[in-house]
């Protein structure tokens, strides 16, 4: 279950070779967490594949958001928390000492549950990211914000109105929105939580061929309450109980045949 | 459904007569409901109307204020026409009044305090908000918040005897001779103490609890969502403060900003013990000057002649409406905030 150790890729890949050699590959191993005393996560061992989908689902507070979060090392800021473990993004550990978190969270894009536009125009909303890195030429950036809205699925219903406020755009526009600022910074690996729970199912529906259209080049791993999204949209489906892992395994065997019998309950709505 | 209505009746109270068609007979719970519904409305209306009567006593009294100032300073205001507002000759003995002076202390009083002030303000609202350890945040936010509780003539007696030696025989040299800041109009000349600067000084630190506790709050209220977008996208602490968390605080804190002005514009007593009470203007900052309130302090209990009392209401009343424009911008700002900013996202 852990993952083939192998040579990083020299750059971004395009198409081709196996998707465990493919940058943005994550592991976690044994990894635990605690607020303060309270602990959250129990040693998991959990592998999310670059160029797939994988889906964390499970009752509420069993701690699906903990764990995402913990991806980014969003926890950092907040007093009081430590974990133990590793989490390895391409083999190397994203708590190592060296690592400067604000450099690992450009490669870990993170987009949550409720859109949280900056009310800012469209364009500098996506091109908050890569201006806060460098001083970019104009024409650079505008290639980088068409580009991010291009593949947020965007472009089309806001190319005319860039300059306008990103809070003037619908729910679903402003998730897009946010997805697309993330992709500005050119990530490896794409964490939503719950990023269609607020959203119609025609919007839920456009952000799932998104993912569809973006776990190509991506590791995309999405918290969902909604099992059938699970279902449908992911390729890789773990399912947390009680800050533990209790099973993960592709998808489609996960939802016909799981193994454990938490797991069955879970999908087939007998509890959570 | 009849079963429920039945308790809540109140019995014997006149609204809850029938007030349905005789004509119709509906079931006993619809009337009763139908009943219950009509008395809603009529107390609804009643309790409406005295509060609409109790709202309309704020302007109304506002407007009888206005218009009493303005009456008692029309003579004078229809005596010297525009000119009482340009003209510089405030001289009771002569009868020639011209307000120029206090307005241009007044102004310049309140630009010098906010000048000081913003940045401090919004440095320490920052800090409170964001950096502080929380031991810390409580008492200094309190001890900040204690600055607007001390009496204002506590300010001018302080500025008397412990500011303006200070300027005198240190800051003011110092920035004339040994900056060479004299050779700007506003370093120059001698330094007396009382002076424009030292009005400034004083109501700079009678208006930062002001900005200070407001820009807090509003800091407070940028939601988590906007610091973790900035975070998210790699964003270190202090860049995600300058690029999302004041930006989206922005209209709110320059709200707190127009207040402390307000505030400013208004205060009477520091400012006079500290300004030197001179109708002039005079460019330099070391030089005393006059603001509109202290004026009417001054002059008003020895007001000589009708005329000298109707000069006093007028520059009144330009306070009055300088104050309620700067007020009516500060509305406009929040109305901003809940519209622009603070709006959809969570
Ligand atoms: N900031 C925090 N401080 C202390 N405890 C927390 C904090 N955030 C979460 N927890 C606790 O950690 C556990 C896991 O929470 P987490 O938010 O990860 O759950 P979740 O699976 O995302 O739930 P949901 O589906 O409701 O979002 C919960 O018991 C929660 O109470
Ligand atoms: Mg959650």
């Amino acid at each position: 279950m852990t993952a083939t150790a192998g040579p990083v890729a020299p750059s971004r890949p395009g198409g081709s070779g196996a998707p465990a050699a493919a940058l943005g590959a994550l592991v976690a191993k044994q990894f635990s967490f605690w607020y303060g005393e309270k602990q959250a996560l129990y040693g998991i061992d959990l592998e999310m594949r670059s160029r797939s989908i994988t889906a964390l689902i499970g009752p509420s507070g069993c701690g699906k958001s903990t764990f995402l979060r913990s991806i980014n090392r969003m926890h950092d800021l907040l007093p009081g928390t430590r974990h133990e473990g590793q989490i390895l993004l391409d083999e190397a550990d994203i708590y190592r000492s060296e690592l400067d978190p604000t450099s690992l969270r450009r490669r870990v894009g993170m987009v949550f549950q409720r859109w949280n536009c900056f009310p800012k125009s469209i364009y500098d909303n996506v091109a908050y990211g890569p201006s806060i890195n460098a001083s970019l030429p104009r024409h650079e950036m505008d290639w980088i914000v068409e580009s991010s809205l291009r593949r947020a699925a965007l472009w089309d219903e806001v190319k005319d109105r860039l300059r306008q406020s990103a809070l003037g755009l619908s729910g679903g526009q402003q998730q897009r929105l946010c997805i697309a600022r993330t992709l500005a910074n050119d990530p490896e690996v794409l964490l939503l939580d719950e990023p269609a729970s607020a959203l119609d199912p025609i919007a839920t529906q456009k952000i799932e061929e998104l993912l569809y259209e973006l776990k190509r080049e991506l590791t995309v791993v999405i918290v969902t309450h909604n099992l059938q999204q699970a279902a449908r949209a992911s390729d890789y489906t773990a399912f947390f109980y009680m800050g533990r892992l209790i099973e993960a395994g592709p998808t489609e065997r996960m939802f016909t045949a799981p193994r454990e019998e938490r797991t069955n309950s879970y999908i087939t709505g007998r509890f959570g | 459904m009849t079963h429920a209505a039945v308790p809540s009746e109140r019995a014997g109270s006149p609204l809850d007569r029938p007030v349905l068609p005789s004509g119709a007979e509906p079931a006993r719970g619809a009337r009763r409901l139908g009943v219950r519904i009509q008395g809603a409305v009529i107390g609804d209306r009643v309790y409406s109307t005295a509060i609409t009567l109790f709202a309309l006593c704020v302007p109304v009294l506002m407007i009888l204020i206005a218009l009493e100032i303005f009456i008692a300073g029309w003579p004078a205001l229809r005596q010297f026409g525009f000119s009482f507002l340009t003209s510089s000759a405030w001289d009771p003995v002569n009868g020639a009044f011209g307000a120029a002076p206090a307005i241009y202390g007044t102004l310049v009083s309140s630009a010098i305090a906010l000048a000081i002030s913003t940045p401090l303000a919004i440095g320490v609202a920052i800090f409170l908000s964001e950096f502080a350890p929380q031991w810390l945040r409580q008492p200094v936010a309190f001890l900040v918040d204690l600055l607007a509780a001390v009496p204002s003539v506590v300010y001018g007696l302080w500025g008397i005897f412990v500011l303006i030696p200070i300027l005198r025989t240190a800051v003011m040299p110092f920035l004339r001779d040994t900056l060479h800041l004299g050779v700007l109009p506003f370093f120059s000349g001698p330094a007396y103490g009382p002076s424009m600067l030292a009005a400034g000084l004083i109501l700079s630190v009678m208006v930062l609890p002001y900005i200070s506790s407001v820009s807090r709050e509003v800091l407070l209220a940028v939601p988590r969502s906007q610091r973790e977008a900035a975070l998210a996208l790699g964003a270190t602490k202090w860049e995600t403060i300058w690029g999302a968390v004041l930006p989206y605080a922005k209209s709110g804190i320059i709200g707190g900003v127009i207040l402390g002005l307000g505030r400013a514009l208004g205060e009477t007593m520091a400012v006079t013990m500290l300004i030197g009470n001179r109708p002039q203007i005079s460019a330099s900052l070391f030089a005393p000057g006059y603001t509109m309130a202290s004026l009417i302090a001054n002059e008003f209990s020895e007001a000589s002649g009708d005329l000298h009392l109707s000069a006093l209401m007028a520059v009144g009343f330009v306070l009055f409406v300088i104050t309620l424009i700067v007020n009516a911008v500060a509305r406009w700002l929040v109305w901003q905030v809940s519209r622009g900013s603070a709006g959809k996202s969570a």
